[in-house]
């Protein structure tokens, strides 16, 4: 197993929350996903799946074991470490579109790349309208967001999330909330960014019909990864 | 643009009806701050105004006599009341070179040497008496500059020449060119010729003072080269007792300030300020705890938002350098309102209530030290009625913000 392909693998990781009882919600979880594949993360309601991809895309730290990002072992890392790499090597599409409102759909799009250069440049507009293109929203650049369709606002997500160009997306249910038709589209986008620029996908989904079109499939069932399917096809699970 | 002030920006143009509001509450207490401040510096300024107008600063004269208790010797015993003698016309000792040295002090703008006594004018069968300034005209326009107060004639005090006040011409039916006998207390007299009558807009000061030159004054009242005191106007008024007491104890003369001299005037003069320090101080609070509010009530509905900026990499210095701006942005929009408003109700004030020659009761003092402030004060207002709900935007836990909506 090459260290080098993998933009995430997780060792051992176990999650509780802390309250009078004290709860483990994810018991000693081992994933990793590679360069470029497009994974699908299922399993019931309440099995772990959100609280899991809060902790691989670095918004919760795990109660015990590794998160690596790029090979990178976060561990160690505070949080302006963690906001710098979530930045720069992950991107994020939630169920609730969770566009600022109050700004247009480019600047949605290209505001990770001001955030993360602290100003704004002209390059940026253009990096957002390609990606607004390519993603079926041009003429919809300058419209709020709070002025878009569900579906549409859903799309830009997806494109703010490729605007750092990560090496991982990480989406949680992002066909949940829609109709087929929109749902169906939101993948396909997604599945092509993910073939034409490489970009590894996490998607959570609850859909069987979108799992079967991914690479493959990780089973939660009450905080443990059921099925064995850990790592990569052809290639040894990492447990 | 920087990223922080965009987001910021936005914000607040999110939050309409919010922003409004509170900039139309910052905008209030700007304005009563500026009307406020205006007026009661206006007021100040002109009652010291008219205080110190027609008065020095600082005022030099002979130290008093000091009475010495006496033996008695009929019966061995101090007699316990000791009787203040009688204040004799004396001259400052050595007043050239202390006047000298004192105009080399740079806080010193003007000095002058004077003769001061009382005398009788008389004109025909009437009377009155009066206070004689022998003054050397030139230096003595540094003090009060009569030149610029006269209604009649020309401020010519040389010679037997005498200026005398409106009010004293009117009690005696004196005119220009026409003459006046000065008699002082050791039946010394003058025969003075009036060139000019003065105007002080003090009624009691146009009756009583007869200006009239340095040496006629020291001859009148047998001060042979000798002057009576010495007076001063100094850069910062309100340093005027502090220089006093300085020169009382480098000469051990009778050095008095016009703020002793004035102390109630002055004492209501520094209630007024405090008062309007105190409600300034309670506006400003009231903004601070409006801002806070609205910014709080913000930093809660944005919630998912400000998780959403943290998730694709927002720093948290970010966060709350975005919450700090709204508050300096709401500050500055306020106060310029607050200006607009402010500057109305001054001006407005002052034209409702006025003298008949027009001029105001209640003249308002708009300066730019005091937008420059409220400037200031506000954008500072801003920043710390921001604080609290910038730290709390910035601890936000982007896990918790996003799963709960
Ligand atoms: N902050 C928290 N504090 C306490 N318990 C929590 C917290 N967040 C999640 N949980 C619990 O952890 C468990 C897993 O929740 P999680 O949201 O990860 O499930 P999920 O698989 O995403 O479910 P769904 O498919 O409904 O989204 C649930 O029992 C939930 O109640
Ligand atoms: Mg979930």
């Amino acid at each position: 197993m090459s260290e080098a392909t993998a933009v995430l693998e997780l060792r051992g990781v176990r999650k509780s929350y802390p309250g009078a009882v004290s709860t483990e919600v994810l018991h000693g979880i081992d994933i990793r996903v590679d360069r470029g594949e497009f994974v699908a993360l299922v399993g019931p309601s309440g099995s772990g799946k959100s609280t899991l991809l809060n902790i691989l895309g670095l918004l919760d730290r795990p109660t015990s074991g590794t998160v690596e990002i790029l090979g990178e072992d976060c561990t160690g890392l505070d949080d302006a470490g963690l906001t710098k790499l979530r930045g720069r090597s992950l991107g994020f599409v939630f169920q609730f579109h969770h566009l600022l409102p109050a700004f247009t759909a480019e600047e949605n799009v290209y505001l990770p790349l001001m955030a993360d250069k602290g100003h704004f440049e002209p390059g940026m507009r253009e990096r957002a309208r390609d990606l607004l293109g390519r993603i079926g929203l041009e003429g919809f650049e300058t419209r709020l967001a709070s002025r878009l369709s569900g579906g549409q606002q859903q799309r830009v997500a997806i494109a703010r999330a490729l605007a750092m160009s990560p090496a991982l997306v990480l989406a949680d249910e992002p066909t949940g909330n829609l109709d087929q038709a929109s749902g169906q589209q939101a993948f396909q986008f997604m599945r092509r960014f993910n073939r034409e620029l490489g970009t590894a996908f996490l998607l959570v989904t609850h859909e069987p019909r979108l799992a079967a079109l991914c690479d493959r499939t990780l089973t939660l069932v009450d905080g443990r990864i059921v099925g064995g399917e850990t790592g990569p096809k052809g290639s040894p699970a990492v447990a | 643009m920087r990223f922080e002030l965009q987001v910021a920006l936005r914000f607040l143009q999110e939050g309409r009806v919010q922003t409004a509001l509170i900039l139309a509450g910052i905008g209030t207490g700007v304005g009563v701050i500026i009307f406020l401040s205006a007026l009661i510096a206006g007021l100040q300024e002109s009652i010291i105004e008219r205080t110190l107008g027609n008065q020095a600063h600082v005022i030099l004269q002979p130290p008093d006599e000091v009475a010495r208790p006496q033996l008695d010797r009929a019966n061995e015993a101090i007699l316990e009341h000791v009787q203040r003698p009688a204040q004799r016309l004396r001259s400052i000792l050595g007043w050239p070179g202390l006047l000298t040295d004192l105009r080399r002090r740079p806080e010193v703008v003007a000095a002058t040497p004077t003769v001061e006594g009382s005398a009788f004018a008389l004109r025909g069968t009437a009377n009155r008496s009066v206070a004689l300034r022998g003054v050397e005209p030139e230096s003595y326009a540094g003090i009060l500059d009569l030149r610029s107060k006269l209604t009649a004639g020309t401020f010519d005090v040389t010679g037997t020449h005498a200026v005398v006040g409106v009010e004293l011409a009117k009690e005696l039916g004196l005119a220009v060119g026409e003459t006046l006998r000065l008699v002082a207390p050791n039946d010394r007299s003058e025969v003075f010729t009036i060139s000019g009558l003065f105007d002080v807009g003090n009624k009691d000061l146009n009756l009583r003072w007869v200006f009239i030159s340095l040496r006629a004054g020291q001859t009148l009242v047998d001060l042979s080269g000798g002057v009576s005191t010495l007076q001063l106007k100094v850069r910062d008024i309100f340093r005027a007792e502090e220089m006093a007491q300085e020169i009382r104890a480098a000469t051990g003369l009778k050095v008095d300030s016009w703020m002793t001299l004035n102390a109630q005037i002055l004492m209501g003069l520094r209630s007024q300020s405090s008062s309007s320090v105190m409600i300034q101080f309670f506006v400003i609070v009231a903004v601070v705890l409006g801002i806070a509010s609205v910014l709080v009530v913000s930093v809660i509905q944005k919630g998912r938002q400000i998780g959403i900026l943290r998730a694709f990499g927002t720093r948290r210095e970010q966060i709350l350098r975005i919450f700090l701006l709204q508050g300096g942005l709401l500050g500055l929009a306020g106060s310029l309102a607050g200006i607009l408003l402010g500057t109305f109700l001054a001006l407005a004030f002052q034209s409702t209530a006025t003298n008949p020659d027009g001029s105001p009761i209640f003249p308002v003092a708009l300066t730019a030290v005091l937008y420059v402030r409220s400037v200031l004060v506000a954008l500072g207002t801003g920043l710390v009625g921001s604080w609290l709900p910038a730290r709390r935007a910035a601890a936000l836990d982007p896990a918790v913000a996003i799963r709960y909506e």
